[in-house]
């Protein structure tokens, strides 16, 4: 095995991979970045509206109302320490992402131009406010390309198209990681001081995703393997705008546009769930109040979809009974929401402009993941204890800011913020730190299993078992849950895992771009990363943000306000039976709270 | 509706070692489908061999760009009903094919590098700490070239890049005009170097094959001859006339 040996090295190239190589490179470190997508491919480049920091640039904004939007957007699970630092650093990171070239839309002062996003408030939920810093609604798109040209000028090395596929422990300190190049089929191994993960989310775990092919529960589902817990993972979003059918996501950005969702009667069905912000409550409000409108009979045409216009007469219509004085045009539309008007008339055959769009609640982000402290630094007990030379940041992490729910934008500002102080702390780390050799056996038991699934010839083909496996997460374990239900998810997600491990058959036996073999190996990343969703889901016995169940409506603060840990105690890369222990030891950090008691827990009305 | 696949295939770690066509048949295809999926139900259903590239599935991630029925696209960008009952797919042309339609990225990303994409200035920053002030109209100016994903769609069209690989291609381009446009960039004397060096922008014929091969719709052959003219030039002023910028929808 070809073996190459670095002072950092960062698995995944999406948005927190590359503000986290950029980091640690111009603090001095040596810095490798292994992805198995070509680095502006990764999914970060998807996300759409905007990045949310305080700039205040049409009207006042202050930090701590974004920090008080997105402890109670997360129904007050996020550990307000991470929220602090995202609220404090939101700021200055998407400053710097301008002095990057970032190229931002502009104010009339030639300021970065800012809109209106979902859950965002001032002055503690009194009114929606301008935060969501935006370029159209391709934001993402220009983040992953600006921090991808600043890591070429600063000369980090990119492994393109490398997948990795085991992490490295030596004596309980990470030396990096083992990974497949995919053009030939070879094994190398990533020797390095210090190895973050950012390889994003697992969206794929559902039928209707938002998410892109590739996300695939990869990093958890090794973390699983080597015994490390995992945060949280009964808490996934579903974006409620995601286009019928299809999942793919229309941008949060059209409803802060002025943009409303209605059901078959043409009825703005949010004013009755949301008085106050109305389309722009936080998106597990939006999501389960539309699939109340549909259980209720009342999606479009009794399809299960309903409408979000932003016809300009329509949102005209709704800003003048706001008694607002802003009005939008066509012109206006084309300009900031060219991305969600070729989608439409690409995948649908609709004209925005013309008529509304068909919509239905899509998966789109993971609340949960590694655990990690606010310096991105991996942790592995309910006491906080670091694992020397292990990160995580972005959507993979649960650091947690985002507590039961995640705010729109907040995505991009966590991959920013986290990404870049992962990046600072590696430089510091790898200074002082001596590269721990690869345990001696190092890629033997995950080389083991890839010859058993290239060489598979059972009944069931990787194809069945992920769609079964997507169907049966959709139905029971998706934005309205129970006992009942979940125990059949997650029976089912069982017994195909058994068919994974017994029954699996795929075709190609080579080594050359072998995407056969890459799919079936991601399935199994898939099983075992929903089996923890389950399982953490029926373990948390109340209603918290995305996690909402119809056996335990309320939000129990008494019990709850706690994070869940999962991991296996069975040891070993594949085994027959994850023996799961979930521990709910993990209090909620309440430093914002013991400041300043606006930050209390209370009813989440908006 | 069914469809009927022809396949460019090539697999070098089989016997044979050419090139080849196969045929694969598909019943109860919607309409809307888009032709990255029926690629799907071919690998998942019939052919788990078949291997392509594929990420995103909604055109963002430029993975996916290939050869559709002689015109390049994104599969995930055309549905069934914009192309018809039969399809046929081969990988892009103008780079090495590695395996059915996967070609080898590589020569495309170094001529990407070769005009030193990424933004310049060492300036101060405003003393106020925030950001560089820009008026909407000069961003504007390269709001469509921003838009480009590297998909290779455009590069990969051009018969001056077929001819000669060393060109630096018309991606590249776009990405040049991105930076030689912002009006906060100071690195333009380098770049426009790299640009007028022979394999440069001047190995451009104006074919026009680019611009209806990118799928994010980018004036791909406007911006080339916006470079052209500035390598001319030896500088950017007064170039784009702010009135010509085309309005999206």
């Amino acid at each position: 095995m070809q073996t190459h040996q670095f002072d950092a090295l960062i698995v995944g190239a999406g948005g927190a991979g590359l503000m986290a190589a950029l980091y640690a490179s111009q603090g001095g470190a040596q810095v490798a970045v292994v992805s198995k997508l070509y680095p502006t491919r990764s999914h970060t480049g998807a996300a759409l509206g905007g990045i949310g920091a305080a700039l205040g640039n049409h009207e006042e904004d202050r930090p701590e109302w974004h920090m008080y939007d997105t402890v109670k957007g997360g129904d007050w699970l996020a550990d307000q320490d991470a929220v602090r630092v995202l609220g404090e650093e939101a700021v200055d990171a998407v400053i710097e992402l301008e002095h990057m070239g970032l190229p931002f839309d502009r104010s009339s002062e030639g300021r970065i131009s800012q809109r209106r996003f979902g859950g965002h408030t001032s002055n503690f939920g009194e009114k929606a406010v301008r935060r969501a810093c935006h370029s159209a609604d391709r934001t993402g798109h220009m983040i992953l390309q600006t921090l991808y040209q600043q890591c070429l000028r600063n000369e980090v090395r990119f492994f393109d198209e490398y997948q990795v596929v085991d992490l490295l422990l030596n004596r309980n300190v990470a030396c990096g990681a083992v990974a497949i190049k995919l053009g030939s089929g070879e094994f190398h191994c990533f020797n390095a001081k210090a190895t973050l993960f950012a390889t994003g989310g697992w969206g794929r775990v559902w039928q209707v995703t938002s998410n892109a092919h590739s996300l695939t529960g990869d990093g958890t589902a090794i973390f699983l393997r080597r015994g490390l817990p995992l945060e949280d993972m009964e808490f996934y979003q579903f974006h409620p705008t995601g286009l019928y059918g299809l999942g793919v996501l229309l941008t949060e950005g059209i409803r802060g546009e002025g943009g409303v969702l209605l059901n078959r009667h043409g009825e703005r069905f949010m004013e009755r769930y949301a008085p106050t912000i109305k389309d722009l409550a936080s998106r597990d409000v939006v999501s389960r109040s539309m699939y109340l409108e549909l259980r209720d009979g009342k999606g479009i045409r009794g399809a299960d979809y309903l409408h979000l216009d932003i016809r300009p007469e329509t949102v005209n219509r709704y800003l003048a009974e706001a008694g607002e004085t802003r009005r939008i045009d066509e012109d206006f539309i084309a300009r900031n929401l060219a991305e969600t008007l070729e989608v439409c008339r690409v995948y649908a055959g609709v004209d925005p402009l013309r008529e509304p769009m068909p919509v239905q609640p899509t998966a789109h982000y993971a609340m949960g993941g590694i655990p990690t402290n606010v310096d991105a630094e991996v942790i592995v007990d309910a006491a906080g204890r670091v694992l020397p030379g292990l990160y995580a940041a972005g959507e993979v992490a649960c650091v947690s800011c985002h507590g039961a729910n995640r705010l729109g934008t907040n995505s991009l500002v966590d991959l920013v913020v986290f990404g870049r102080r992962g990046g600072k702390r590696i430089a510091e780390f790898v200074r002082g730190a001596d590269l721990v050799p690869p345990p001696m056996d190092a890629g033997e038991e995950v080389k083991a299993e890839f010859e058993r699934i290239r060489n598979s010839a059972g009944g069931s083909r990787p194809g069945q078992l992920r769609s079964a496996l997507q169907d049966e997460m959709m139905t029971h374990v998706g934005v309205f849950r129970t006992e009942e239900g979940m125990s059949v998810g997650r029976d089912a997600v069982l017994d195909l895992r058994q068919r994974f491990l017994q029954d699996l058959g795929i075709d190609d036996r080579g080594h050359v771009f072998n995407t056969d073999l890459m799919e079936a190996w991601e399935l199994g990343c898939l099983l075992d990363t929903a089996l923890v969703t389950a399982e953490s889901a029926l373990a948390r016995k109340e209603s918290r943000g995305a996690h909402s169940r119809e056996d335990f409506r309320e939000r129990d603060d008494d019990n709850w306000m706690v994070h869940t840990l999962v991991s296996s105690q069975a040891g070993g890369l594949v085994t027959e039976q994850l023996e799961l222990s979930l521990n709910h030891d993990k209090p909620v950090d309440r430093s914002l709270e013991a400041e300043d008691e606006r930050f209390a827990p209370k009813e989440r009305v908006y | 509706m069914d469809i009927r696949f022809r396949i460019r295939r090539y697999n070098p770690e089989a016997g044979r070692h050419k090139p080849y066509w196969q045929e694969f048949t598909l019943g109860d295809v919607e309409p809307t489908q888009r032709v990255l999926e029926l690629l799907h139900r071919v690998k998942w259903e019939q052919d788990g061999t078949l291997a392509f590239r594929r990420s995103c599935s909604s055109g963002i991630c430029g993975s996916d760009a290939m050869r559709i029925n002689g015109r390049n696209a994104l599969a995930c960008k055309l549905l069934a009903r914009d192309v018809g009952p039969k399809i046929q797919v081969e990988p892009i042309l103008g780079l090495r094919v590695i395996k059915d339609l996967i070609v080898d990225m590589e020569p495309f990303l170094a001529h990407y590098r070769q005009v030193l994409p990424w933004f310049v200035n060492d300036g101060p920053l405003p003393a106020d700490g925030r950001e560089r002030l820009q008026a909407q109209e000069d961003k504007d100016l390269i709001t469509d070239s921003t838009n480009c994903i590297l998909c290779a769609a455009c590069t990969t069209s051009c018969p001056s890049f077929w001819a000669n690989g060393e060109y630096v291609g018309p991606a590249a381009i776009v990405q040049a005009h991105r930076f030689l446009f912002d009006t906060r960039d100071t690195g333009d004397e380098a770049r426009l170097e790299a640009l007028g060096a022979p394999d440069g922008v001047w190995r451009c014929r104006t074919i026009f094959n680019c611009t209806p091969a990118c799928p994010r719709g980018i004036e791909v052959t406007r911006a080339i001859g916006e470079v052209k003219l500035a390598v001319r030039k030896g500088s950017t002023a007064g170039i784009i006339d702010p009135a010509t910028i085309k309005q999206q929808h």
